[in-house]
C-alpha cells in the first residue's frame, strides 16, 4: 500500500518536473524567433521536409475522407430527399471538424514522430552537445526552425485537406450518385460562414499544430539518448499528440460553437 | 612557468555520477601555448573531464576558470562566447549527419563568421587537406570510417582557429600511419597557431612524445603529473602501472564489484 503511494507521488512529481522542463523549453523556442525569421534558408528547409513532404499523405487521405463523407451523406440525406444539401454536409464537416482533426492526426504520425527520432538520435549521437561546443545554441539553430516550419505548415495542410475532401465529394455526390452540381456548390456557398466556419477551422488547426510541435520536439530533446530511449519517445509523440488533438478539439469545439 | 596565468585552472573539483565520485577534490593546471595530456584508465571521467571545462556539466564543488573566467558563473551568452575559443574534439566525432564532409566542416564558419563563400572554401579545403581527407570531401558522414570521422571533427574543431582544443581521444582507430601523421598534426597545429592542446588519451607512447606536461588520473584523484620525463621515472606504482601497461598493481582493470567467489555462486535473484 505504502509502496503503491510512493509510486504514485513519485509519478505524479514526475510528470510535474516535466511539464515544467517543457515549458522552459518552450521558452527557450520562443526566444529563437527572431534569429530564426533572421534566416529564411533555415526555415524553407524544414518548411520542405515538415511541410511538403506530408502534401501527399494529407492529399490523399482527404480525397478518400471527402468521397466516404459524400456517401455517406448522399445515404442519409436522400432519404429525407434534401440530397442537394451534400455539399453543405461535406463541406461543414471538413471545414470545422474531419480537416483539422484528422489532418493533424496525420500529421502527428508523419511529421511529429520523425522530428522526435531526428532529434532523439541527434542528442544520442552528440550532435547537440558538439553543436553547444561550438559555441551554436541547438534550440536556435535546429529546434525554432522546426518549431516554426511545422506552425506554419499544418494550417495550410488542414486546408489543402478540406479543399481536396470537398472535391472527393463533389466527385461521389455529383459526378457518381447525380447529386445536382449547382445546389451542391450553391448551397454550400451559401451555407459556409467565414468566420464561424473557416476561421474557427484554422484557429483549432493552429492550435493542434502548435501543440504537436511542442509535444514532438519536446520528446525528441529530452529523449534517454539510446536507440530504447528514441524509440519510446517517438510512441510518446503519437500517442499523447493524439490525445492533446482530441481533448483540445472537444474544448475548442465547445467554446467556438457550443452552449455548453 | 610561474609568469604566464594558465589558462584552465581547476581548483578542488568535486563530481558524482548519482553516489559514485568521479572527481574527488582534484586541482589541476593547464598552462598556455602547451599540449597538456590527460591520462588514466578507461571510466576514470577524462571525458566527462573536458565536459567539465567546457560548461556542459557542472561540478559539485569546486570551480574551473579558462582564460580567467569561471566557466560556471557565466551567463549563457559568455559561456557560448568563450566556447568560440574552445575546439572541442569528441570521442565519437559528432559530425552531422545530414550533411557531407565539406559542409561539416563549414558549419562553424557559416555560423559564426560573415565571410563569403569563396574564402569558406579556401578555409575548408586548408583544414581539410592538413587532415589529410582533402579528396574526401563530397563523403556523408554516415559513409566514413570511425577514423576518417574523428579527423574531419578535428579539421571541423580547428576551423575557427580557436585559443585551445581539447581532444576527445583522438588517436583510436587511427592506423600507424594516419596515427603518425596526427601526431605531428597535433604538435604542429600547437605550434603554428599558438594554440593550447588538451589531449585526452590511452596511447602512452605517442601522447608522451608530444606532451609537455602530463596528468594522469584515477579513481578521482590525480596520482601522478609533471613532465613526460618525470612521469616515466615517478616513484608511483599506480603511475608506473599505467604507463607500462601492467595487469597487476593499484588500478585495477574492473569496474568497481563485490567479490568474484561470492558473485557467481549467489543466489539467482542478486542480478
Ligand atoms: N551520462 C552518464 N550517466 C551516468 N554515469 C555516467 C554518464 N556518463 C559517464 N558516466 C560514468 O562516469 C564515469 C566516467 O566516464 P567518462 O566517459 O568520463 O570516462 P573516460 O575516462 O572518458 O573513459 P574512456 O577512456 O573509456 O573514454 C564512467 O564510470 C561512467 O560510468
Ligand atoms: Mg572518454
Amino acid at each position: 500500500m505504502i509502496e503503491l503511494l510512493t509510486q504514485l507521488g513519485e509519478k505524479t512529481r514526475d510528470s510535474f518536473t516535466k511539464l515544467g522542463r517543457s515549458s522552459f523549453f518552450l521558452m527557450q523556442i520562443m526566444a529563437g524567433t527572431m534569429d530564426v525569421l533572421r534566416r529564411p534558408a533555415l526555415l524553407s528547409k524544414q518548411l520542405y521536409s515538415v511541410g511538403v513532404l506530408s502534401f501527399f499523405l494529407i492529399s490523399i487521405s482527404g480525397l478518400f475522407v471527402g468521397m466516404v463523407l459524400g456517401l455517406q451523406g448522399y445515404y442519409i440525406l436522400s432519404n429525407f430527399g434534401a440530397d442537394e444539401a451534400l455539399g453543405v454536409m461535406v463541406a461543414t464537416s471538413l471545414v470545422r471538424e474531419l480537416g483539422p482533426v484528422v489532418g493533424a492526426l496525420l500529421f502527428a504520425g508523419r511529421a511529429g514522430s520523425a522530428l522526435t527520432a531526428e532529434i532523439g538520435l541527434m542528442k544520442a549521437t552528440e550532435q547537440l552537445s558538439g553543436m553547444e561546443m561550438m559555441a551554436i545554441d541547438p534550440i536556435k539553430r535546429i529546434i525554432t526552425p522546426r518549431f516554426l516550419a511545422g506552425i506554419i505548415s499544418l494550417p495550410l495542410l488542414t486546408a489543402l485537406f478540406s479543399s481536396i475532401g470537398v472535391l472527393g465529394g463533389h466527385l461521389v455526390g455529383v459526378e457518381m450518385l447525380g447529386v445536382d452540381e449547382g445546389s451542391y456548390w450553391s448551397q454550400m456557398q451559401a451555407a459556409l460562414d467565414v468566420y464561424d466556419d473557416i476561421l474557427n477551422g484554422i484557429i483549432k488547426s493552429f492550435v493542434f499544430g502548435f501543440v504537436i510541435l511542442w509535444i514532438a520536439l519536446f520528446e525528441g530533446y529530452d529523449a534517454i539518448p539510446t536507440s530504447e530511449g528514441v524509440s519510446r519517445a517517438t510512441t510518446r509523440t503519437v500517442v499523447n499528440s493524439a490525445f492533446a488533438i482530441l481533448g483540445l478539439d472537444f474544448i475548442l469545439t465547445a467554446l467556438m460553437f457550443g452552449d455548453i | 612557468m610561474a609568469i604566464d596565468p594558465p589558462i584552465v585552472s581547476i581548483k578542488n573539483l568535486t563530481f558524482s555520477r548519482g553516489n559514485r565520485k568521479i572527481f574527488d577534490d582534484i586541482s589541476l593546471d593547464i598552462h598556455r601555448g602547451k599540449i597538456t595530456a590527460i591520462m588514466g584508465p578507461s571510466g576514470t571521467g577524462k571525458t566527462t573531464l573536458l565536459k567539465i571545462i567546457g560548461g556542459q556539466l557542472r561540478p559539485d564543488k569546486g570551480s574551473v576558470s579558462v582564460n580567467g573566467q569561471n566557466v560556471h558563473q557565466l551567463s549563457l551568452k559568455n559561456l557560448y562566447q568563450l566556447r568560440k575559443n574552445m575546439g572541442m574534439l569528441f570521442q565519437s566525432g559528432a559530425l552531422l549527419t545530414d550533411m557531407d564532409v565539406y559542409n561539416n566542416v563549414a558549419f562553424p564558419l557559416r555560423e559564426h563568421t560573415q565571410l563569403n563563400e569563396s574564402m569558406i572554401r579556401s578555409l575548408v579545403l586548408m583544414k581539410l587537406e592538413a587532415v589529410g581527407l582533402r579528396g574526401a570531401r563530397h563523403l556523408m558522414s554516415s559513409e566514413l570510417s570511425g577514423g576518417m570521422a574523428r579527423r574531419v571533427a578535428l579539421a571541423r574543431a580547428i576551423a575557427l582557429d580557436p585559443l585551445m582544443i581539447m581532444y576527445d581521444e583522438p588517436f583510436t582507430g587511427q592506423d600507424p600511419i594516419s596515427m603518425a601523421t596526427l601526431v605531428q598534426l597535433i604538435k604542429t597545429l600547437n605550434v603554428t597557431l599558438k594554440l593550447t592542446s588538451i589531449i585526452v588519451s590511452h596511447d602512452v607512447k605517442e601522447t608522451a612524445a608530444i606532451a609537455d606536461y602530463i596528468y594522469v588520473l584515477s579513481q578521482g584523484k590525480v596520482v601522478g603529473h609533471g613532465s613526460p620525463e618525470m612521469i616515466e621515472q615517478s616513484g608511483s606504482d599506480w603511475v608506473q602501472q599505467f604507463m607500462n601497461g601492467n595487469a597487476n598493481g593499484p588500478v585495477h582493470f574492473h569496474f568497481p564489484a563485490n567479490d568474484y567467489a561470492d558473485d557467481l555462486f549467489a543466489s539467482e535473484d542478486t542480478i
